[in-house]
């Protein structure tokens, strides 16, 4: 049976366009439940015994969710406990058009075979199919479809069912379509009453969201906020220039205080001053905004003062507070400031943090603070609020109407106590949007079978290597092996060198649920004491790690070099290879230095090793930058996992000689893969820095009489390589630290989107990342490209997709960088749990940077960095003197220069357990009224204070 | 909305409710056209294609163009100003009709017995009156009732249908939603009695793997249609067959 559906669509130039699609309509769409015996199904999804302990229904029943309860309730429909659940055609393309993470939230629940979720695909079946009627709204006919569906099912069940009394319930927001149901005669409750019926379970209840704003509009306060202009009279104020669109940034330090990021295309970027609450208009950090700007006349100046929100007391006058901020400012200061007056898209997420309980002693409703500052507190309404006291949590932000102080929002999970190291790793995952979830089944669905063998079909394109002699190298305990290397001579003199790489792309095919999943994740993130996998453990662990003495796939990259280390001929094949070696930098390293070994394997580490070198001469002379950055590893307890020794890392020959042949391959995969797609390669750049980053550098070396040229790489290499004063050995590698600073950040890019190739710090004109696929998205894409260059593998339409993979950078670059935030914090809370095992520590340092009113210590002991303030809003002050120029500033009668050593307490601040840190105070020099004494670190807490470091 | 269009659910339905390998509904008629020899027109889904053969006749224009030992095929392709849901381009004459129409003689040429009208002219004119996908494969199973409508002896039914990948399900029969979806378009023309390959195209790269199992999907696709075509033929020639008789 057929139907015609007609869409009208509006076209991107603004006009209408008329699109005529076919709908056909099937008889052999299945119900998918145990119970019934007319459908001729293999297999059902519904179980017979749906028994659910609720007030409402005493049989068991289904549930049929519609759009607003799965797009608002998704933490409710996850809950294991709700099982049994028919997701309708309609309500998950709808849900899948709103929101895309919770299109994926639902998704996961219907693969997971446990939760026993149903799609049932209404809008094909013949009897389910709805038309639209003259004068039905697109909204009303969504309604209309799901209660069909509804009592399609509650008929059909009936019919279908032999003794028992199963049920279907509606699920429904809309008490309208609650009423419209129960007149044909459908069991139709909203969520909250239903979650609130289940008598057996009620914890459930407080992850559910709360009402609408609407509905809590009316009952309580007075107005505190302008009204949200509806969204087509923000496209109207944007088109006409009126109303500025932009992205909501939230000030860390004030909560009065915000800016608004505007970019327009063809017009520089502007960022838009926004002050106090009023003006704040309920708009949440990251959210999308429209911002009108006030009239010059009333335009401010960014406070420099520190205003936390400090709680629960709404009589109190916010305007004192905000009266705070219009200190009287230069002209020159002055910044475009503007109110928010409606939000374009909210970008908000679950947000980990903690209850601060009501004084109240039988209130349900309490505030949440969350651990990142730019965020509001968050009302929520929780009966276990004793039970949260101290722990971390995860809320989530429902609405915000404009007659509350705070935004509304729900509990939804307990990650555990504050401070325990397991819930503090969470947070920071959270915190950083990694995702860190167990792989869904829909995911580990694409996994190969095991046991696992490379079959005939596998060796089609592909060479056996096995017969090399290739060994891998890596740090102690990895697991990951992506690299493998081999080096033997060639009968015409010349040296062979093989960079043979985990051949992943040969298992994540695609567009399927496990590669989505890895472009998604884009890299492993390495904490101090875990791995959060970018591909499943199968593969990262297993099939795709290249461990000794099993055959792997590989992908290849095989030069004939002369002994100049020079590239006479470069191949790429895929491959499978048979290491003969696991080694560790350290065993490498032996077999290099013990001249008495003398096996394939060690012969062809040290031809490797002395190619090395002359390759990393040479791209020192070419002008590559050799920085250092103190890398702090931890030593961890393998009974208490605590960390009980911090170490920076030591580097050996080895090291360097495998990351030699890495870039070597990069290199060459870099050019292979630009030459065969020039507009779709995925390449890497590293922009040199604007010459005013190098401001601070030059006038570091020049504190010890040292010229550094900043023109070119070559010239800073060179010049850093001659700074090396006497008796001062560390001041070259604080240079070195500090240069690491000036540089930009590194990222992937699609050739056919960019003209500027260049890789500043490896002095290469082009590059990319092909050696680690296992632990990084971009690899994989390249393997794919690669592949395709040789013929080894077949292209497909995203990967030639300049706009696809320029998406696809972006997210790769962001989730890059937030590994690194989440990898930094994960250092900072381990050196905290250090710090708070030894007490107060009195330790040696070296001034990094200089600053208005602090200095910048780092103590390369333990590579940690902190700052010693001398300014604090409430007491009285040291005499301050700042110069920019030199820099240095002078406290009292003492000048602070960059480098100057000194000493320093280091001690743990827990006074606030969502934001423990590390506090330094300053010991010698000694200033009389700023300094402490090393002894007495621990009675003179209130002067410590001042003396505190953000880690 | 940003999502795009999901071109197969995950319980296996394309967009407008086909599973992967079913093809659109098709309807036929043959001798709809008081002019020319023969005539056909055809609807698959929202694609309808008008047919009309002229011919065998003596070579018009130059006298060279003719063969000595077989039949020249003159095909014209052409889109009505109305066909697409963007009326924005003129959709006569362009590079893209030639292609089809070029495309077209290819096949007919593999597929009329030509040898049997030496130095004469086939003139086969389609025309799309609506387009929602498979152009070509459309004109080609008008035609091929056009032609049969015609007389002209055809070594097979000539029959073509598209295919294309969702990750690594071939779907048959694309619509404009699905060519447009983004993934390799492959045609195929097929002579199901022999199993002959009229004209095999495709509009991006695709990987050899990928290829027989896309060339299936669009072959078991043209025997499906092949079979819906005769049953056109026969209802056809009952038709004329009764009228002739009364
Ligand atoms: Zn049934």
């Amino acid at each position: 049976m057929l139907k015609s559906k007609t869409f009208v669509k509006k076209t991107r130039s603004g006009g209408v366009r008329k699109i005529v699609r076919e709908h056909y309509l099937r008889d052999d769409i299945w119900c998918g439940s145990e119970v019934c015996q007319s459908c001729p199904q293999d297999s059902t999804v519904l179980q017979r015994n749906a028994y659910m302990e609720s007030s409402l229904c005493s049989s068991p029943h289904y549930l049929i969710p519609d759009t607003n309860v799965v797009l608002h309730q998704i933490d409710i429909l996850e809950d294991p406990l709700i099982r049994n659940v028919i997701i309708l055609q309609t309500v998950l393309q709808e849900v899948r058009h709103r929101s895309a993470p919770v299109y994926k939230r639902i998704k996961d629940a219907i693969h997971n075979a446990e939760k026993h979720f149903y799609t049932f695909t209404n809008e094909h079946h013949r009897e389910t199919y709805v038309e639209q009627e003259q004068g039905e709204s697109a909204a009303e006919l969504h309604d209309r479809t799901i209660r069909v569906a509804a009592q399609w099912y509650t008929e059909h069940l009936k019919k279908a069912q032999t003794a028992e009394d199963l049920k279907v319930i509606l699920l429904t927001h809309d008490g309208k379509c609650k009423e419209k149901a129960e007149e044909i005669g459908l069991v139709s409750y909203n969520c909250e009453e239903y979650i609130k019926s289940l008598i057996a379970n009620p914890e459930l209840v407080d992850r559910l969201a709360l009402k609408s704003e609407e509905n809590n509009e009316s009952d309580r306060g007075k107005i505190l906020f302008p009204e949200h202009l509806p969204l087509s009279k923000i496209q109207a104020g944007i088109k006409s220039g009126r109303l500025l669109q932009g992205t909501f940034r939230a000030n860390r330090d004030n909560y009065l205080e915000a800016s608004v990021f505007v970019h327009r295309d063809g017009e520089e970027d502007v960022e838009v001053l926004i002050q106090g609450l009023r003006s704040l208009n309920r708009a949440v950090h990251q959210d999308v905004v429209a911002v009108e700007l006030l009239p010059k006349s009333e335009w401010a100046a960014p406070s420099s003062v520190v205003l936390e929100d400090e709680g629960p007391k709404e009589d109190e006058n916010e305007d004192e507070k905000e009266n705070i901020l219009k200190s009287v400012a230069s002209e020159k200061m002055l910044k475009p400031t503007g109110r928010v007056v409606g939000i374009i898209k909210r970008n908000w997420r679950p947000y980990c943090g903690m209850l601060s309980k009501s004084h109240i002693k039988e209130a349900t409703k309490h505030l949440f603070t969350p651990a990142d500052r730019r965020i509001p507190r968050i009302r929520i309404e929780t009966r276990q609020a004793s039970a949260l006291e101290g722990q971390r949590i995860i809320v989530a932000i429902d609405g915000w109407p404009k007659n509350s102080r705070y935004p509304n929002g729900h509990f939804v999970r307990n990650l555990g106590s504050a401070g325990d190291k397991g819930t503090e790793t969470e947070v920071l995952l959270l915190e950083h949007d990694v995702p860190h979830q167990a792989f869904s089944q829909a995911v580990l669905g694409f996994l190969p079978k095991m046991p696992w063998s490379i079959t005939e079909e596998d060796m089609k394109n592909r060479e056996d290597l096995r017969h090399l002699h290739v060994c891998s190298v890596d740090p102690p305990g990895c697991t990951d092996i992506d690299d493998a290397l081999h080096c033997k001579d060639l009968e015409n003199g010349n040296l062979e060198v093989g960079v043979h790489i985990a051949d992943v792309s040969h298992f994540i095919r695609p567009g399927n649920a496990l590669d989505q999943e890895s472009a998604s994740r884009g890299t492993t993130v390495y904490l101090c004491e875990r791995r959060i996998d970018m591909v499943p453990e199968l593969l990262s662990s297993n099939l795709c790690s290249l461990r000794s003495n099993v055959e792997r796939l590989a992908f290849s990259c095989i030069w004939e070099v002369n002994h100049n280390a020079e590239i006479v001929k470069t191949r790429f094949t895929k491959s499978v290879i048979n290491s003969k070696a696991s080694l560790t930098y350290a065993e490498a390293q032996m077999r290099i230095d013990d001249a008495s070994m003398n096996d394939e394997i060690t012969k062809s580490l040290r031809g490797l090793n002395r190619l090395a070198k002359i390759l990393k001469k040479k791209r020192i002379e070419n002008g590559a930058l050799t920085l250092s950055s103190p890398e702090v590893r931890f030593h961890i307890d393998s009974e208490t996992h605590d960390p009980i020794d911090m170490q920076t890392k030591e580097l050996k020959d080895t090291n360097s000689m495998v990351e030699e042949f890495m870039l070597l391959a990069n290199i060459s995969v870099a050019q292979k893969i630009y030459e065969e797609f020039p507009e779709f390669a995925l390449l890497r750049k590293h922009p040199a820095p604007p010459p005013s980053n190098y401001d601070i550098l030059v006038k570091a070396a020049k504190s010890k009489s040292f010229e550094l040229r900043t023109d070119s790489a070559k010239a800073l290499a060179d010049s850093l390589d001659a700074a090396r004063a006497q008796g001062f050995p560390y001041f070259n590698t604080l240079l070195r630290i500090l240069a690491t600073r000036c540089m930009m950040q590194a990222v992937y890019f699609c050739s056919g989107m960019d003209s500027d190739f260049h890789h500043y710090g490896l002095a290469s004109p082009i590059y990319t990342h092909f050696t680690s696929p296992i632990r990084r998205y971009a690899d994989i894409i390249v393997h794919r490209l690669l592949a395709a260059a040789i013929g080894a593998d077949s292209t497909y339409p995203d990967l030639m997709d300049k706009h696809k993979q320029a998406a696809l950078s972006n997210n790769l670059n962001y989730r890059h960088k937030m590994a690194q935030y989440a990898q930094r914090a994960s250092v900072a809370f381990h050196t905290q749990l250090f710090f708070k095992s030894r007490g107060i520590l009195n330790e040696e340092g070296f001034i990094l940077f200089v600053k208005k009113n602090a200095i910048v210590i780092l103590i390369p002991k333990y590579g940690l960095e902190g700052r010693v303030f001398f300014e604090n809003k409430d007491k009285n002050n040291p005499r301050l003197t700042f110069i920019e120029e030199i820099p240095a500033l002078t406290v009292e009668h003492h000048t602070f220069h960059l480098f100057d050593k000194v000493k320093v307490t280091i001690s743990l601040d827990s006074s606030n357990i969502q934001h423990q840190k590390i506090r330094m105070s300053l010991v010698e020099p000694v200033i009389p009224g700023v300094s402490v004494s090393p002894q007495s670190a621990q009675d003179c807490e209130p002067e410590a204070k001042k003396t505190k470091l953000d880690c | 909305n940003m999502a795009g269009l999901e071109l197969l659910s995950d319980q296996g339905y394309r967009l407008d409710g086909r599973k992967p390998s079913e093809l659109r509904k098709v309807q036929a008629r043959m001798g709809v056209f008081a002019q020319g020899d023969g005539s056909a027109y055809i609807e698959q889904g929202n694609t309808k294609a008008l047919a009309v053969v002229y011919g065998p006749h003596e070579v018009r224009g130059s006298r060279g163009k003719a063969l000595h030992d077989r039949a020249v095929i003159n095909c014209q392709f052409s889109m009505a100003t109305f066909s697409t849901a963007e009326r924005k381009r003129r959709p006569h004459g362009d590079r893209k009709s030639s292609e089809v129409s070029q495309h077209l003689k290819q096949t007919f040429e593999a597929a009329i017995l030509t040898q049997l009208y030496p130095r004469s002219q086939i003139d086969i004119y389609v025309k799309i009156l609506q387009s929602d996908g498979g152009n070509y494969s459309a004109s080609v199973n008008a035609a091929t009732l056009a032609v049969i409508d015609a007389g002209i002896p055809l070594r097979d039914y000539v029959c073509a249908c598209s295919a294309g990948f969702v990750e690594d399900t071939p779907l048959a029969d694309l619509c404009h939603a699905e060519e447009a979806g983004g993934g390799t378009v492959l045609s195929l023309a097929l002579l199901p009695q022999g199993g002959q390959i009229a004209l095999l195209q495709m509009d991006a790269r695709l990987h050899q793997d990928h290829l027989d199992t896309l060339m299936e999907a669009a072959m078991t696709a043209c025997r499906s249609l092949s079979t819906v075509l005769d049953r056109v033929v026969r209802e056809h020639l009952q038709e004329v067959t009764t009228l002739t008789a009364e």
